[in-house]
């Protein structure tokens, strides 16, 4: 890889033994706020998370906030609507919240878009919602639900930019051997905060690719749990992000490997640069008893670019049986590596360009996966921008 | 023109119990057009002073002086150096990955000659440096060196070396690791170079094998991070004969 290797947890399997009571990675949920204590900050799911900087969406903070505008483009054959909060598509990914922000947003929610694409259809054109935050004064509590039918096939980007205190739910169905890839771009001003409780369901034989791509907000924190309808089903769970001084940037991940046959491959990348800037990346699996011949892998890769910035890289593996394919993972952070930059040097590359060479060289695969062209050129150049603020510019 | 002369070079490596000089006041002179091999047993600081006239930070030069054409290059950084013309081709080629080699040379090639290489002909003479050091073309959508078996590393430094064109090119064991088809690949490369004028070579390396094909002009044994001697080429078939032992005794 770019970087030096310091792999920074020594061993993330854990086997639970089969009959033993429900594992630590999926606390029950509920819909009732009152189940759902104030965090303090010293629970395991909350540890890494600057609670003071939330702004009380996981205390009682009122999430009656509507300043921002929504702008969707819809593929031909693909429906974007709104619909009342009791419209019964609700909750089809089997979401429960899993946490106080989660129940408040799923209390406070009085309607839902959705991006709806019917069964048998095929849709090259990207659908694209843009989500504009106006102001980050007043909560705002949104619910999306992105659902696919059977044996269809598209391509859902949502983007946020402006400012905005976003406390969301997101759904991801996906039906029985379609193939969905969704997008989420959070591209925030630097005052956002966003808080995201994300469910996808994937179909039998059924795949989806989840890519999350974070640069902007003060404190961005993405929980997202995925499991299976069925068996045969593939998940693609990539992330890019760069966090710049003073930034937090969290995305919390949870595979339930539930079925038979399923397959599992999470990818997230990022980049730290500045004081205060701070990465975490949390990579849970679990393989239950019945995910007879699944394969899994989770791969988290930090490259920290200045000093003054942290990673917290936790990959997790609870295995409930043995007879799999395959279940690994790596995680590692590392810095420039100064026999890379020596050897590109020696060729006569000046220190600046060497070093951008390796951040892009350390993005390009994952760039590469993501594989959506529409978004590749913003890609490239928001990571251009990125580095033209420390790397490029002092050393 | 394309002289390099290196004099009184005391070079020290940072370790744990302080500073450690590692050449010990090396002095050589290669003029324009010469090819001189440096032979020497593992460890005497035939690296430390390939790494010491390119510029890596590692080693700190404590004395002495390295002048390409007589400007003295010390002070000049790694980039600097290159673009200078001094060109190492390392005993350990670094991987980059997510870096294409195309993209990789087009970079270095742009650094050296200030200006974008012509696309066209450019394209043409990668395939063509690619193909003369036996690497397939599609080497170059590959990641620099990722993935390269040993040889395709050593002949990816030959394939660079007749791409930029360098005035000084220092061969840090480039025959190391090679069968005797790759053997003969990298030093037919090293040969056109050399005959293209107004270069000069350093070649060093631990056997003599390499020496039937490239043939030096000066040999020079390295022990202990000092020339222990200067010969001819005959001095490379008395090393064939009798090893390093003499000069490993003298010194113990
Ligand atoms: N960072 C370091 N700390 C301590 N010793 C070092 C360090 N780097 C190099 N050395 C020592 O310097 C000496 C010279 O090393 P160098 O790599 O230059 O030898 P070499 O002649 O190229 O050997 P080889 O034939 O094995 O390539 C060795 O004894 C090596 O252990
Ligand atoms: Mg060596």
């Amino acid at each position: 890889m770019t970087i030096t290797e310091a792999p920074n947890v020594a061993g993330a399997l854990e086997t639970v033994a089969p009959g033993t009571v429900s594992s630590h990675l999926h606390p029950a949920g509920s819909f009732d706020v009152a189940d759902h204590v104030v965090p303090q900050g010293r629970e395991e799911v909350w540890r890494f998370t600057p609670l003071k900087r939330l702004r009380g969406l996981h205390q009682d903070a009122p999430l009656t906030g509507g300043d921002f505008k929504v702008s969707t483009h819809a593929a031909p054959g693909v429906v974007a609507h709104i619909v009342p909060a009791s419209d019964p598509i609700r909750g089809t990914s089997g979401l429960i919240p899993r946490d106080r922000v989660s129940a408040r947003v799923w209390a406070a929610t009085e309607s839902l878009y959705v991006v709806d694409i019917p069964a048998e259809t095929s849709v090259a054109e990207v659908t694209t919602v843009q989500f504009t935050g106006l102001d980050a004064t007043d909560a705002i509590a949104a619910h999306l639900l992105i659902r696919i039918g059977a044996f269809s096939k598209a391509t859902v980007v949502v983007q946020f930019d402006g400012s905005a205190t976003l406390a969301e739910n997101v759904e991801i169905v996906v039906g029985d051997g379609a193939s969905l890839t969704v997008v989420t771009v959070q591209d925030w001003a630097d005052d956002a905060v966003h808080h995201s409780t994300q469910q996808a369901r994937v179909g039998r034989d059924a795949t989806l690719k989840h890519v999350a791509v974070t640069f902007g907000g003060d404190v961005v924190r993405h929980d997202m749990t995925a499991d299976f309808g069925g068996p045969g089903g593939s998940l693609e769970l990539l992330g890019l992000y760069f966090a710049d001084a003073g930034q937090h940037i969290e995305h919390r991940l949870f595979v339930d490997h539930n079925a038979p046959k399923t397959r599992s491959n999470v990818v997230y990348k990022g980049a730290l640069q500045g004081e205060g800037a701070h990465a975490v990346w949390i990579g849970n699996v679990l393989i239950r008893k019945v995910a007879e011949g699944i394969d899994t892998y989770e791969e988290n890769r930090n490259l920290v670019l200045t000093d003054g910035c942290q990673a917290d890289s936790v990959p997790n593996l609870e295995i409930e049986t043995g007879e799999i394919e395959g279940a690994g993972h790596a995680s590692a952070t590392g810095r420039f590596d100064d026999n890379q930059l020596f050897y590109l040097r020696s060729r006569g590359i000046e220190e600046k360009e060497a070093r951008r060479l390796v951040v892009h060289g350390f993005f390009n695969d994952l760039i590469r996966r993501i594989d959506v062209p529409e978004l590749e050129g913003k890609l490239l150049a928001t990571v251009e921008a990125e580095l033209a603020t420390t790397v490029l510019a002092g050393g | 023109m394309s002289t390099l002369e290196i004099i009184d070079l005391h070079v020290a490596v940072e370790t744990e119990d302080g500073p450690k000089e590692i050449l010990k006041g090396v002095s050589l002179t290669i003029r324009d057009g010469e090819t001189h091999a440096i032979m020497g047993p593992n460890g005497s600081g035939k690296s430390t002073l390939a790494y010491s006239i390119a510029g890596h930070p590692k080693y700190a030069i404590t004395s002495g002086q390295i002048l390409l054409d007589g400007v003295d290059v010390v002070e000049m950084t790694v980039d600097e150096r290159a673009r200078a013309g001094l060109f190492l081709a390392m005993q350990y080629p670094v991987e980059v990955p997510g870096v294409s080699v195309a993209n990789f040379l087009r970079t270095a090639k742009t650094a050296i000659d200030g200006e974008a290489p012509k696309l066209r002909t450019w394209i043409k003479d990668v395939n063509a440096a690619l193909q003369q050091a036996d690497l397939d073309p599609s080497f170059s959508q590959r990641s620099v060196n990722e993935g390269f078996s040993g040889g395709e590393k050593k002949r990816h430094e030959i394939a660079q070396l007749e791409l930029l064109n360098p005035k000084v090119a220092v061969l840090d064991e480039t025959d190391s690791g090679l069968d005797i088809d790759a053997l003969k690949v990298v030093s037919a490369g090293v040969n056109r170079f050399a005959a293209a004028g107004d270069k000069s070579v350093l070649l060093i390396t631990h056997y003599t094998r390499i020496l039937r094909y490239i043939k030096p002009d000066f040999v020079h044994v390295f022990v202990d991070g000092r020339i222990a001697e200067d010969g001819g080429p005959e001095l490379a078939d008395q090393l064939e004969a009798e090893g390093y032992d003499k000069y490993v005794k003298v010194r113990a």
